[in-house]
């Protein structure tokens, strides 16, 4: 493999960019891999910085995981690295630089590893479909210009012309109420996004929505579409108008078939959906949820073809909910529990009913144990920590809502994948109970567009986080900011406690919404420092990082790799 | 705070221009782990310079330039911070009125920052430029309300106190045109014949600027300003024959890089 700068050029007479290509282009080839093999793959390093490859989603040896700093030193310039690990799982997964602003710049590629046995669904034909962004202003201009005005790419905001027209629709009273609140709390409804359409060009498998990518097939066939998004900054929420999609893999494992219309794609995710199109072309149509853009491509039957574009919907605004004020999203929670609001409100120790979705049992808490945030729970307060002066907000109180398709999503009258849907088609290999807890915030200060965990930068902490080898661990992750946070973890999978007990899904990011509470079950199975990190790009690089570091196996010696 | 005060020897050599060589490229060890990079980016140095009032005003028959900047460096909890306000008269040969501070900023909430350092001003009177200098403290931040706020107290060098206080808001007509109304007044405890100060609030302006952002970066506007010396301040103008209070039109620019 070899990593190369390359011009890129988006349409004819448009700008020239410096992209970081891999083998020529961006994104990258598809690698294929296969389960059960050993991975050989040389990397070299045309470009005149360090850089790295970093397998997403792929359980590796520590040393093979490609974070700079934390798994080895980079790949410096000129230098060939030679990445060599067993291929242990199978699924849609990609790669992508972990140095800097690599990745923004096009350094990633779609990772495609084939089952050693049959899959349990089938296909005729399947696609990539790497969504991703491009922007003229290079990495360090854009987190030069959020550190100045972190509002500096929203194009959306309110004004005086929405003030008017919500004086029309909602009176004044009510109107000078939701203005005055936001302006109390100093936040902007309309954050969804830092940065957006104003100078992003968002891609599908590289290309525009006007250069179109298009996946041919024959009609009537299945068509797999491996979806993944390589953006650093932007969550989509895909469709294909006229085609139902069932979904079939999420973040490279198989999940109970489920039909949707249209589902919310995080950065660092994948989802793999299996459409039945007829003689006629479809639009792939990925608008940003935030509503600044969309890119789109064409399933069709044969080349040149297009078919409607949708229009895009209106941007959606932060609610109440979204401060943990008051949890008015409950309609729309598949799995909420009428009697769980009886349930004690005492922090520690309590005792969490078993949601009866998939007549799943989830084992109750152990004493002195919070318990799994499992859907319909009752909001917890936030505890008088409020993480100092790296945070600007706290959820008052947080709750599940992994049954909430997102915001600007609610009132679709689409089947909108929610999180609740995920159910794993194997039950789980460790059911064990969690034995230990940790809790960890997720905060900042979008002022001075400062990310953190807990109120700490990654440099003001600098101390990993401990996990101990084999014990089955819960990791509660509370949202304390206004925004959608795409965590991911390296070299464990995260089991999200979803409520589907023994096959609840596992997943490498999970998305997090403003004021959410979310645990997962983490069988803590592999020695080593790992990153565990929020996936939009600049959150990360400006300190919602950590490392977590794993003891060593006790029954492998004194090295630490297994 | 081994952490911070490696940060601020950071700063210290970055503010002379030594931190480039120093940093030099030594590639890592892959074998020794202390060698090799941190895995993000999150401390580096950012900086800012920004006019929030960059302006020509007509005032009577003085020709004026006005600005009011602020510049920072530092990362998201330390910064060093230089502002600077001036009204210098373009036809008068004694130059104008200029105030420059020199401020260490820490952030001490989500919203707040509070500001050490010293302040010279320099104040054109009748016929000669005279100066003083100030111990600054102060806070600087966002108020509920999303008022931008700069409550100051100073210590001149004569031991005498006064104080400022700063406030402005952004209201979006559109997503460009943005209106600005922005407050400042000034009080002293004392006298102080040279400058014109009496005890009491004694200076207070209101403007109203409207600037349209061509980019974030890059905003013209025209705005009104109203000027009154307050109280016995006020009653000295008077005395001496002048007007206490004008009203002014200017044209301007807001921009940072």
């Amino acid at each position: 493999m070899s990593i190369d700068s390359l011009p890129l050029q988006l349409s004819t007479n448009g700008p020239i960019g410096s992209a970081i290509a891999v083998n020529g282009s961006v994104p990258g080839p598809v690698l294929h891999l296969r389960e059960g093999e050993d991975a050989i793959i040389r990397v070299t390093n045309h470009l005149r910085e360090a850089t790295s490859i970093h397998w997403h989603g792929l359980l590796v040896p520590p040393e093979m995981d490609g974070v700079p700093g934390v798994s080895f030193a980079g790949i410096q310039p000129g230098a060939v690295f030679t990445y060599r690990f067993p291929v242990t799982q199978s699924g849609t997964y990609w790669a992508h630089s972990h140095s800097g602003g690599q990745e923004l710049l096009g350094l990633y590629f779609p990772l495609v590893v084939d089952p050693a046995g049959p899959e349990p669904f089938k296909y005729d034909r399947d696609y990539v479909v790497m969504l991703s962004e491009w922007s003229f202003d290079s990495p360090e201009q854009i987190m030069s210009k959020l550190k100045s005005s972190s509002g500096y790419y929203n194009y959306q905001r309110r004004t005086a012309g929405d003030f008017f027209s919500d004086i029309g629709r909602d009176g004044l009273v009510a109107t000078l109420k939701d203005r005055l609140g936001w302006a109390t709390a100093r936040m902007d409804p309309t954050d969804f996004a830092d940065v957006t359409g104003s100078t992003y060009t968002y891609l599908m498998n590289g290309l525009p929505a006007a250069a179109n990518w298009t996946g041919l097939f024959r009609p009537h066939e299945r068509v797999r579409l491996r979806f993944i998004d390589a953006a650093g900054m932007t969550f989509f929420d895909v469709r294909i108008p006229g085609l139902k999609m069932t979904l079939v893999q999420a973040d490279g494992q198989n999940v109970r078939p489920v039909e949707i219309d249209e589902f919310r794609i995080g950065p660092g995710e994948t989802y793999d959906v299996i459409v039945e199109p007829a003689e006629q072309a479809y639009t792939v149509y990925a608008e940003t949820h935030d509503r600044s853009g969309y890119t789109r491509g064409t399933l069709a039957p044969r080349e040149g073809m297009a078919a409607e574009v949708p229009p895009r919907r209106p941007r959606p605004l932060r609610t109440m909910a979204d401060m943990g004020m008051e949890m008015a999203g409950m309609a729309g929670m598949e799995m909420s529990k009428p009697d769980a609001g009886t349930a004690t409100g005492s922090m520690a120790g309590m005792e969490m009913e078993e949601p009866d979705a998939g007549g799943a049992a989830q084992p109750s808490p152990r004493k002195g144990l919070q318990g799994p945030a499992l859907p319909g729970a009752p909001p917890v307060p936030h505890g008088p920590d409020t993480h100092g002066p790296g945070n600007a907000m706290v959820a008052m109180t947080s709750q599940s809502r992994l049954g909430e398709p997102g915001a600007g999503l609610e009132q679709s009258g689409r089947k909108v994948l929610v999180y609740t849907d995920l159910q794993s088609v194997e039950p789980q290999p460790d059911q064990r109970p969690p034995e230990r807890e940790v809790e960890l915030h997720i905060t900042g200060n979008m002022d001075r567009y400062s990310w953190s965990f807990d109120g700490k930068t990654y440099s003001e902490a600098s101390t990993p986080i401990p996990f101990h080898y084999g014990e089955r661990l819960r990791m509660t992750f509370v949202n304390d900011t206004m925004m959608e946070h795409p965590i991911h973890l390296h070299g464990l999978w995260m089991e999200l406690e979803n409520g589907r007990g023994k096959t609840q899904p596992r997943k490498h990011t999970i998305v997090i919404k403003p004021a959410e509470r979310v645990s997962v079950a983490i069988s803590v199975n592999a020695s080593g420092r790992w990153a565990m990190h929020c996936h939009l790009l600049l959150h990360m690089e400006m300190g919602m990082f950590r490392v977590v570091e794993v003891s060593a196996n006790p029954s492998a010696g004194s090295a630490g790799a297994p | 705070m081994a952490n911070s005060r490696k940060w601020m020897a950071t700063l210290l050599l970055a503010a002379c221009g030594l931190a480039t060589p120093a940093l030099a490229q030594q590639p890592p060890d892959p074998t020794d782990r202390a060698s090799w990079p941190q895995p993000v980016d999150d401390h580096a140095l950012h900086w800012l310079a920004r006019f929030d009032v960059l302006e020509y005003e007509r005032l009577g028959n003085l020709d004026a330039l006005r600005w009011d900047g602020t510049a920072w460096a530092g990362g998201d909890l330390n910064r060093l911070w230089i502002k600077s306000a001036a009204d210098w008269y373009l036809s008068s040969p004694l130059g104008g009125d200029v105030d420059l501070q020199l401020l260490y900023g820490r952030l001490i909430s989500p919203f707040f920052e509070l500001v050490v350092g010293a302040r010279v001003e320099q104040h054109a009177e009748r016929t000669a430029t005279v100066r003083r200098a100030f111990l600054a403290v102060g806070l600087q931040g966002l108020a509920p309300g999303g008022f931008e706020v700069e409550p100051e107290l100073f210590l001149s060098n004569k031991l005498q106190v006064s104080g400022r206080f700063t406030a402005s808001t952004d209201y979006l007509l559109t997503q460009r045109l943005v209106l600005q109304p922005r407050l400042e007044t000034e009080f002293s405890l004392q006298r102080d014949e040279e400058f014109g100060v009496e005890p009491g609030f004694n200076a207070l302006e209101g403007g109203l600027r409207l600037r349209y952002e061509l980019w974030r970066e890059f905003a013209p506007y025209i705005g009104l300003a109203y000027r009154s010396n307050l109280g016995a301040s006020g009653a000295r103008v008077v005395r001496e024959g002048g007007n206490p209070s004008a009203l002014l039109l200017a044209a301007g620019l807001r921009a940072w890089f």
